[in-house]
């Protein structure tokens, strides 16, 4: 396959950042196909429109999904892309890997696709761009043979679950995230693999509040971690950070003068529930009015840590906005256990109980989250068999429009209109 | 787009080996045809069950059925379907059947 004149994309190799197009352009002197890949994306920025065409659907044997299929609308012009599917991989938890395992992935990309990757997937898989249908299956045995490597998740099933790193390397993770994402992973994998849901669900897993895979925002299903017991106080380290000994939030401001470390600015003052204050050079916490919301111990790392009681908030319906406007998840289990030794029992029981009933009652494409909206909270707490708290919502509702079961009515719903003219009369 | 020639008919087709004229060019000789395609060594009824409850419902409704409609009403679980269907009910069933093919977040 030829070059293409590309100077629209040639602007692309400027600049500091590092260049994708001259990482394609690299890529296509062992993949020639890399040049179509080059020239088809030059004329969409030329005629200012997408050249795939819609949808594709392909896949291997015994999976309903993990490959995403593709086809150019402008194939005489760039064959090399005529065929251009994406193939999922699940990742590890946390995306640690070996050099041996990667180079083992790319030879077979080399062999078998492009060679050009996304790493990774939004949802979190290893994102293998471009390859042709003959060469699924051979792709597919090859993963699965020798490198031990399942597909990931497309269609409306489970997606890949992902996890933040947990604590594999952060000492903020209030269970251990890559655990529970590896395990859920394994556990469902039949969910993964083959479409049974109303519409796509994902899980995502955080290790505290600051929720750095955004499972709020990102998942159907986000699992949070929280403690609750007391913030764990070194007050010599406190001292420390008042003298300037440490920098404040690990030293992520050091770019800039802030001035000198003040704690009563810094922290206190902007503690969100005011629940902290300094008893001569004591820092002290009212831990019955904090919310966990982490900003004083990411300021502190060394002198503040999370309860030793520690287990995760679950928070249900996270989506874009596709169909009825965008939303973040609901907190639903304020705190659940994660123990590895039964299994995740607590987190698995509730998974299986949203399932269960989404996909009863679910719509076609109907995210879990815009049924909870169709049904109403106080219908979705009750088949998650959740008592209602305060903690459920925000704010009370401002509107009167206020349903009530008729068992919990004095005298139910049937009523006579001549008992009622009886003592009013017309 | 591309024609496919079998046992004295022909067939436009997709990319992906769909029908473009949809069930309007359905004949059992496309089932024969896709069976090789999709890992499927012997029809059985029970393949005709799952092709004719996806038709029907087609027919009737302009769409094809929900994973769990299909498995309620064929009785077959998901994990049947596989094992008649190896590619799965959207790229295994729903080609054979002439369905039109399956769109969206796939």
């Amino acid at each position: 396959m030829p070059k293409h004149d590309t100077p629209l994309l040639d602007e692309l190799e400027k600049g500091p950042w590092p260049s994708f197009v001259s990482d394609l352009k690299r890529q296509a002197e062992t993949k020639p196909e890399c040049f179509d890949i080059l020239g088809q994306v030059e004329l969409s920025y030329k005629d200012r429109i997408t050249h795939w065409k819609h949808g594709g659907i392909v896949g291997v044997f015994g999976y309903g999904g993990g490959i995403v299929g593709r086809y150019s609308d402008v194939p005489k012009q760039f064959p090399g892309v005529a065929h251009f599917h994406t193939v999922r991989i699940a990742q590890p938890s946390g995306m640690y890997y070996s050099t041996e395992k990667l180079r083992a992935i790319c030879d077979l990309w080399q062999k078998y696709g492009s060679g050009m990757t996304n790493m990774h997937g939004s949802t979190g898989d290893m994102v293998l761009l471009g390859t042709t249908t003959p060469n699924l299956e051979p792709l597919f045995y090859e993963l699965t043979h020798d490198l031990n490597q399942d597909l990931g998740g497309s269609g409306s099933n489970l997606r890949t679950p992902a996890c933040c790193l947990g604590k594999s390397r952060c000492e903020w993770a209030c269970y251990d995230t890559q655990a529970l994402c590896h395990f859920l992973t394994n556990h469902y994998q039949d969910e993964i693999h083959r479409p049974a849901f109303p519409y796509k669900f994902k899980f995502k897993f955080s290790g505290c509040p600051n929720d750095c895979v955004a499972a709020i925002a990102r998942s159907d299903f986000a699992v949070i971690g929280t403690w609750r017991d007391d913030i764990r106080i070194d007050q010599a380290a406190v001292k420390g950070y008042i003298k300037g000994e440490y920098p404040s939030n690990g030293g992520a401001h050091a770019g800039r003068d802030w001035g000198k470390f003040d704690i009563q600015k810094e922290v206190i003052d902007l503690c969100p529930t005011g629940c902290m204050w300094m008893e001569g050079d004591t820092l002290k916490i009212d831990n019955k009015e904090c919310t966990r919301c982490m900003h004083c111990i990411n300021v502190m790392p060394r002198a503040l840590r999370p309860g030793l009681e520690q287990g995760a908030t679950i928070c249900i319906g996270a989506k874009a906005p596709i169909l009825d406007g965008a939303q973040f998840a609901t907190m639903t289990f304020p705190f659940v256990n994660i123990d590895a030794e039964s299994e995740y029992e607590e987190v698995v029981e509730k998974i299986e109980k949203i399932w269960d009933w989404w996909m009863e009652v679910g719509k076609n494409r109907e995210r879990v989250g815009e049924t909870m909206q169709r049904v109403g909270l106080p219908t979705f707490l009750k088949v998650m068999e959740v008592e209602p708290i305060p903690q459920h919502v925000r704010e009370p509702r401002s509107n009167p429009y206020i349903f009530w079961e008729e068992s919990e009515v004095e005298g139910g719903w049937e009523r006579d209109i001549r008992e009622f003219r009886a003592r009013h009369a017309q | 787009m591309a024609t496919i020639e079998h046992a004295g008919h022909s067939y436009d087709v997709d990319e992906d080996g769909f029908l473009t004229k949809g069930m309007e060019e359905w004949n059992e000789g496309w089932v024969e045809y896709v069976k090789s395609l999709e890992g499927i060594s012997d029809l059985t009824d029970e393949h005709w069950k799952v092709i004719n409850a996806l038709q029907d419902y087609y027919k009737k409704n302009g769409i094809a059925p929900m994973v769990r409609i299909l498995s309620k009403t064929t009785g077959y679980p998901l994990k049947r379907i596989y094992e008649l269907f190896p590619s799965g009910p959207g790229k295994g069933a729903c080609k054979m059947a002439g369905l039109p093919k399956p769109t969206g977040c796939v």
